[in-house]
């Protein structure tokens, strides 16, 4: 099993510590992977800002980097939403068909492909999890508080709870969106902030020490708003909680 | 007008304010919770609603005419109207044909959408509007800001002070109880002295001829059974099939807009009174033309319950007004930029695409997906909210090609890099008015993953 590795582009520039550990975890755990360097982004920035026709050309430069895996990987719910769900503006060919039904989200993959039931990971600290909206309600990584009657699960949760030493605080509100976007942020600056600062509020009042998510962009949001105001708590991403063996 | 954001940002300026309006309808969330949490079948419940509306959608013409006939063989007189102007016109003629100068109204978005009441002010008619909520915006001359709890935006104290100016209670009062007796008894009086009542609909039934009502208050019933003309006006896409198929929407409809297993009263009306007279109007006023886009068209399945906005981050913190459109929040953002593009495009961008509007949709409507398109048909149409095109199409090249894109992407890290801090003064001022931007590594993954595999050779 050929495994291709997707990281998003302010991942890579940005928070490589995460993608690092997406792919030592990948490896720790036996896989054969690898990251195609060829890879741009999977277009969702331009695409939510009303732009789909002109991200075309990255959501055909993604099928040719990544058609000859059997998986593609990413420490992302949203990217991974976005070619799963909105490639539906491709013609649909075997290639492109394929890649939207091998794309999974890092968390998906290591509980649907990999079954894994235990990590070899340690963490003991408080831990916050903030479920981003595109894994939560676009992939169904979890089930959101408003679908309230069927058996509730998580996949973060689940993952999680292997991890040794971790503890989760339990948040008033267990999935409102952090306000980050993408475009949102920057269109609509005053109601984006105020959504992260109610956030991480939430977060900090419950003695969480980290907030970690499926989605470093939400992340980056909360952590631009934690920094402004020097409020001590931090982010990091879910894979290097996972791939942690001790801090 | 004033962009959504900059009403965002002005309405945010009280932070405790926003947090108490955000709290207020967070509550009523967690009421729908509790609700929808005791109907063990409720997927089912707004599958089976969903497919309801979508078959009646799909034979709406069909429909329509079979309620028309079941009407007139009721005795009710029925209208149709294309557009607002046509309803406004139609109330009046009927106004004038009884001599009527004073008409009670119960809720009704659709004359919202009409802006019947200023019409009619024109024309010397009173028109009180006789849900609380309403009357209470309709003292101060604002429009609603929620569809269900349309003065939520306004504290108890400030009505106290609206009720003391206008029905002369005590000052300073604020005891919810009292100041809703005040307005009972103004109120009461407008209901004996109206000569005609309009309310609107929540379900037209197709099979009866007969429209359903769903109120809390009352005043509804109270407005139809005082005055000898009634008026009910519709929009075309409240029709269901069947009376039996009723009982899908009740359970749904108060359980998502307040948490109620259903409303207080929910009234049919089918015939009119001995010497009265029943007007029904069917109103299109632009639901044709989004029953023809394939896209939007389930967006008409909406029954108006208002869970979208309650479970709305955007619209709990940034207030109905910020809409300014009718129905304000997730699903008035999908109804609305059809109605006109130019003037309502920008509201598909005041959304994060969380998708919670989609979830606690009670007949599922895909409100965020649409919203997703709407941007596409906004941008498709050259409005500035999209962006530069040609800018788009130069940065959509350049996500396509590698060595574009690395180049760019290390030349930012690197800026940020020299310049540690300083980002106030680069280009991201909006980004980084109240917030940092990250600190920048020395490397980037993908240079990391190269020494990786320089290392294993």
């Amino acid at each position: 099993m050929k495994v291709g590795l997707f990281i998003p582009c302010y991942m890579d520039q940005f928070y490589p510590q995460a993608a690092i550990a997406t792919y030592k975890l990948l490896l720790k755990l036996g896989c054969d992977v690898e990251y195609p360097e060829g890879q741009t982004c999977c277009g969702q920035p331009l695409a939510n800002a009303g732009n789909e026709a002109a991200s075309r050309g990255s959501y055909l430069h993604f099928v040719t980097m990544f058609e000859k895996y059997d998986y593609i990987v990413a420490p992302s719910g949203s990217c991974v939403y976005h070619v799963r769900h909105h490639f539906d503006t491709l013609d649909q060919t075997d290639a492109v068909k394929k890649v939207r039904a091998k794309t999974l989200d890092l968390t998906e993959f290591l509980l649907d492909v990999l079954q894994i039931s235990s990590l070899p990971a340690k963490y003991p600290h408080k831990v916050g999890l903030h479920q981003s909206c595109h894994g939560l309600r676009g992939l169904h990584l979890a089930t959101s508080s408003e679908l309230v009657n069927k058996p509730a699960a998580s996949k973060l949760h689940e993952l999680l709870s292997m991890v040794e030493g971790l503890t989760l605080v339990e948040l008033d509100r267990k999935d409102e969106c952090c306000g980050f976007g993408g475009t949102f942020s920057v269109k609509e600056p005053a109601i984006s902030v105020k959504m992260g600062k109610d956030r991480i509020r939430d977060h900090f009042s419950k003695g969480a020490e980290v907030i970690t998510a499926g989605d470093m962009s939400c992340l980056m949001h909360l952590e631009g708003i934690i920094s402004r105001q020097n409020i001590p708590i931090k982010v990091i991403h879910i894979a290097e909680i996972l791939n942690s063996d001790e801090i | 007008m004033m962009p959504h954001a900059q009403k965002a940002a002005i309405f945010n300026k009280d932070e405790a304010r926003t947090d108490w309006h955000d709290a207020s309808l967070w509550m009523v969330r967690k009421k729908r919770d509790f609700a929808v949490s005791e109907i063990p079948e409720w997927e089912f419940l707004r599958e089976f609603a969903s497919d309801i509306k979508m078959h009646t959608l799909s034979k709406l013409d069909d429909y329509l005419e079979a309620f028309e006939k079941a009407a007139i063989q009721n005795g009710a007189i029925v209208h149709w109207a294309a557009d607002a102007k046509e309803h406004n016109d139609i109330v009046l003629s009927i106004l004038n044909k009884h001599q009527a100068k004073k008409m009670v109204k119960s809720k009704s978005m659709l004359t919202e959408e009409c802006h019947l009441n200023e019409f009619l002010e024109l024309h010397e008619i009173e028109v009180i509007d006789s849900d609380l909520g309403e009357r209470i915006i309709q003292m101060l001359n604002e429009p609603p800001s929620h569809i269900v709890l349309p003065a939520i935006h306004l504290k108890k104290e400030e009505i106290g002070e609206l009720f003391h100016r206008e029905l002369h209670t005590e000052k300073g009062a604020t005891d919810p109880q009292y100041l809703t007796e005040a307005a009972r008894h103004h109120l009461r009086e407008k209901f004996h002295t109206a000569q005609v009542a309009l309310t609107g609909v929540n379900f037209g039934i197709a099979e009866t001829g007969e429209v359903v009502v769903c109120t809390n208050e009352g005043n509804a019933d109270m407005g139809v059974h005082l005055t000898p003309v009634q008026i009910h006006s519709m929009g075309i896409e409240k029709l269901i099939p069947r009376r039996s198929d009723l009982a899908v929407f009740t359970r749904l409809l108060a359980r998502s807009a307040t948490g109620q297993p259903v409303t207080v009263f929910t009234s049919h009306h089918r015939n009119p009174k001995p010497a009265g007279e029943m007007h029904i109007i069917l109103v299109d006023n632009g639901r044709t033309e989004q029953l023809g886009k394939p896209d939007f068209r389930s967006s008409l399945k909406c029954i108006r319950c208002g869970a979208c906005m309650n479970t709305c981050p955007i619209y709990r913190r940034s207030g109905g007004h910020s809409y300014e459109t009718t129905i304000p929040g997730p699903i008035g953002s999908i109804l609305t930029p059809g109605i006109d593009l130019k003037k309502h495009g920008q509201l598909p961008f005041a959304s994060t695409l969380c998708g919670s509007c989609t979830d606690v949709c009670p007949v599922k409507i895909d409100i965020h997906t649409q919203l997703y398109k709407w941007r596409q048909i906004v941008s498709e149409a050259g409005l500035p909210e999209a962006g530069n095109k040609t800018m788009m199409s130069i940065m959509g090249n350049g996500l396509a090609s590698p060595s574009f894109f690395h180049r760019l992407g290390n030349i930012g890290r690197k800026l940020l890099r020299l310049f540690p801090g300083k980002e106030r003064f680069l280009s991201f001022t909006v980004w980084t008015k109240d917030r940092d931007l990250p600190k920048a590594p020395v490397e980037s993954f993908r240079e990391w993953y190269a020494k990786q595999a320089k290392d294993a050779q």
